[in-house]
């Protein structure tokens, strides 16, 4: 049971990196791949569709964690509190900066939405990401089973820190260029002149960049965490994982050389559901790792909710899924092709 | 002041108060599009389509405020109130969840339909999306009210020997009869809200002499649906959201009206204010034996006063409880009064001319917000002291690590990005009323 809502919780998660992701990215390049009101209007008509629901995997995710494990969300948000609606406002700035946008045909009211909107992109993967890299590294939890974390101390990875250090600064970075790069194969897929090639030329630079960092992140986890890779042998879901993100890294890149873009993209979405995977795989059962003393972990057992209410939700659970899975098959199909640019007034 | 429990309640009523704003409208709106799209693909007449093209620009502004302001709420359920979250979480993420699951992805898959998607769908799938959004945006509401009728009144549960709560039964608490009563209260409140806001559009375009065609037809469906609606609202669904209080929070019901002594034949009171440390009602209008009738169908039923009931269970803001109960009732009354007058003029075809009456009708439409607002107000300072009734107070709901630097500080922060939202979706708002219903590109 425990295992089974572990997965659930952690997929919904990464299947939320992986669709808010793209317009994450989308957002990142928006004031560098496209310059005129006409190439920005097709940026957002590419994400402006689709940003809401994918927004919506965050509640489910966080929703799911409630009720599988309050324990963690009880002590994760509170412990984040400040980190948290620096979250929010910027989620907040996102959103009105897609949807206030269109509205008004107005030279500056535009330039100011299309830079809310890129700094709003830019900021949340960091805290996002950060905010992973917290879990890996672990939280002063004690045994309230609560943490209180300042947004920074001195930077260094001990077991007072801050929730910036340099650790989760660079999983942040990390998460930025990641959403980045998978933002502008996303664009390569969706859009055509100069946006599809500016954004087909930032996307080999930006994924080399992601290997690069991507090594970086790993020794650098692996020196927090030294029993973070413990598992992986041992773990077959963990080996399913790291041949789903590979093979998403090859598809990135033979997509790429073929012009092939929604491959591309698919392996881009690949890579990052597979490495989020395997680092679920890694760190289970532990969901919030105490860095004070291991036995204040809260892991998926001893937060796990109650046995009546998880049956019930299982059923629910799949039902709802298997509709989602419906919306987002006739959404996609819908939005089909290349964003075609909607006359003034109708669209983003 | 530095009390961080008092900065954790001012925040989340603060947030909840001003979100609630907009879903209100949300739901009330979706509704009425269902109605004036089904009532132009049935009548074939371009006039309902174009009303509905209109309304759907306003919703969805109104929709991106909501949303906004909604994503704050669920995360102040961990942020703010961890203990709470930690202690019930098992009960209240379900439903919560749930919104998310079956609400939140069908609004949000379909909203984009509905705005922009018109030229690219059928008629008939156009109206699918709308109805999709309606079926969304209720399903939301509906989800919320579970969640608050548990802790309004909890059922299907156990507490485990750490005071942990476990659900026992999914279906009594999904199916929570207090849960009926508020949901059917609060989803007719919505339609209210929003067919005041529609008379309003109205009343001001032919105020203006503008567009005199959609002028007449948003004047009629608000006043129709607006009387049908606030009437419902008072009775059967206030009359039994009251019952429910006086049968499971009975000082509640007290405190709410103002009411310090027990007795048959009591008195329902119309004015005055609550003198608590006299434990009276100063210069007060009462009616006699009306409020023994309202609260337990008989004129000689007894209704217990504060002082029978330990002052460690009164309601910690008697004052407010007793106020916003007065305004949700008055004002209440004051929407049935408006749109009675406003139907009669508008069966008599006399309403489109009627200037005193455009002139009531134009300016109205806050007082559904403020009546709904009240609402709440009554549902939530009568929950306390307790955060779960009778099961957990709410003084031990709050999260033990943040202190209260941390909450006045996000609290200033959302005081001063709401004021800025607010102007914003005025300002966005206003320039579609001023509009008018054409579409943008028609006139451009």
């Amino acid at each position: 049971m425990e295992m089974l809502w572990f997965w659930l919780v952690s997929v919904l998660m990464a299947i939320y990196v992986v669709m808010d992701g793209f317009d994450f990215g989308a957002g990142i390049l928006h004031l560098f791949v496209a310059k005129t009101n006409e190439e920005r209007r097709e940026v957002l008509g590419a994400v402006g569709p689709l940003w809401d629901g994918n927004e919506v995997w965050l509640l489910a995710g966080g929703g799911s964690l409630f009720l599988a494990f309050p324990k963690v969300l009880a002590a994760g948000f509170s412990g984040f509190y400040l980190a948290l609606f620096l979250v929010l406002w910027f989620l907040l700035l996102r959103a009105i900066s897609i949807e206030f946008r269109s509205h008004v045909q107005d030279v500056l009211w535009r330039q100011l939405w299309d830079a809310g909107f890129s700094v709003a992109s830019i900021v949340l993967p960091v805290l996002l990401g950060a905010a992973l890299g917290n879990v890996l590294r672990g939280v002063p939890l004690d045994a309230s089973g609560y943490f209180s974390l300042p947004l920074w101390t001195h930077f260094w990875v001990t077991p007072w820190p801050g929730i910036l250090d340099w650790y989760t600064v660079l999983i942040g970075v990390f998460a930025l260029v990641t959403m980045a790069a998978h933002g502008s194969l996303f664009l390569a897929w969706k859009t055509q002149g100069p946006v599809h090639d500016r954004s087909v030329a930032l996307s080999m630079k930006l994924w080399g960049a992601v290997v690069v960092i991507w090594l970086v992140a790993t020794v650098a986890s692996f020196g927090v965490t030294p029993g973070l890779f413990q598992n992986l042998p041992r773990s077959p879901l963990a080996w399913l994982a790291v041949i789903i993100f590979v093979a998403g890294l090859v598809s990135v890149f033979v997509g790429v050389r073929r012009q092939k873009y929604l491959m591309a993209f698919l392996g881009s979405g690949a890579f990052i559901l597979g490495i989020l995977a395997a680092t679920a795989a890694c760190v289970y059962p532990v969901m919030l790792k105490s860095t004070l003393d291991p036995a204040y972990s809260l892991t998926a057992q001893n937060a796990l909710a109650g046995r009546i209410g998880l049956n019930a939700a299982l059923g629910w659970w799949f039902i709802a899924f298997v509709i989602v899975l419906g919306y987002y098959t006739y959404l996609f199909r819908f939005h089909r092709g290349k964003v075609k640019a909607a006359a003034e007034g109708e669209g983003y | 002041m530095g009390d961080p429990l008092f900065w954790h309640r001012l925040q989340f009523g603060f947030t909840i108060t001003y979100h609630y704003l907009f879903p209100q409208l949300t739901m009330g709106l979706a509704f009425i599009i269902v109605v004036l799209k089904a009532l132009g693909l049935k009548t074939g007449e371009a006039r309902y389509m174009e009303a509905a093209r209109f309304w759907i620009r306003i919703f969805g502004i109104n929709f991106a405020v909501g949303v906004v302001t909604g994503i704050p709420m669920e995360f102040q359920f961990g942020t703010n109130w961890a203990e709470f979250s930690r202690i019930s979480g098992g009960v209240i993420g379900q439903s919560l969840a749930m919104e998310g699951m079956f609400a939140f992805f069908l609004e949000s898959s379909f909203l984009g339909l509905l705005v922009w998607g018109e030229k690219k769908l059928s008629p008939r799938a156009h109206f699918g999306a709308a109805i999709a959004l309606w079926i969304g945006s209720w399903l939301s509401g509906y989800f919320i009210i579970v969640t608050n009728a548990f802790m309004q009144h909890p059922v299907g549960y156990t507490v485990t020997p750490e005071g942990i709560f476990q659900l026992t039964s999914f279906w009594a608490f999904i199916l929570n009869p207090w849960a009926f009563a508020q949901y059917a209260h609060n989803m007719l409140a919505t339609v209210v809200t929003g067919s005041f806001v529609v008379a309003a559009v109205g009343a001001f375009w032919a105020l203006k002499g503008l567009y005199p065609e959609q002028a007449r037809l948003n004047l009629k469906v608000g006043v129709i649906l607006g009387f049908i609606f606030s009437v419902l609202l008072a009775f059967p669904t206030g009359d039994i959201a009251g019952k429910m209080v006086a049968k499971y929070q009975p000082v509640s019901l007290a405190a709410m009206e103002g009411r310090f002594d027990s007795g048959p034949f009591a008195d329902l009171v119309m004015v005055g204010q609550p003198n608590v440390a006299e434990a009276r009602i100063d210069n007060p209008i009462r009616v006699p034996a009306v409020l023994s009738f309202l609260a337990y169908g008989s004129f000689s039923a007894n209704v217990k006063g504060l002082k029978d009931f330990p002052r460690d269970q009164w309601p910690t803001s008697i004052e407010m409880l007793y106020y916003a109960y007065h305004i949700m009732v008055g004002l209440g009354t004051l929407l049935i009064l408006i749109m009675a007058i406003g139907l009669l003029l508008s069966w008599k075809g006399r309403l489109a001319t009627a200037r005193p009456m455009l002139w009531v009708l134009m300016l109205a439409f806050p007082f559904p917000y403020i009546a709904t607002t009240a609402g709440w107000a009554v549902a939530e300072f009568g929950r306390q002291p307790w955060l779960i009734y009778g099961l957990l107070r709410t003084a031990k709901g709050a999260s033990p690590t943040v202190h209260s630097g941390a909450t006045i500080f996000t609290s200033l922060g959302f005081a001063g990005i709401y004021l800025v939202l607010g102007f914003l979706f005025l300002y966005l708002i206003g320039r579609e009323v001023a509009h008018g219903p054409a579409s943008h590109t028609q006139k451009a």
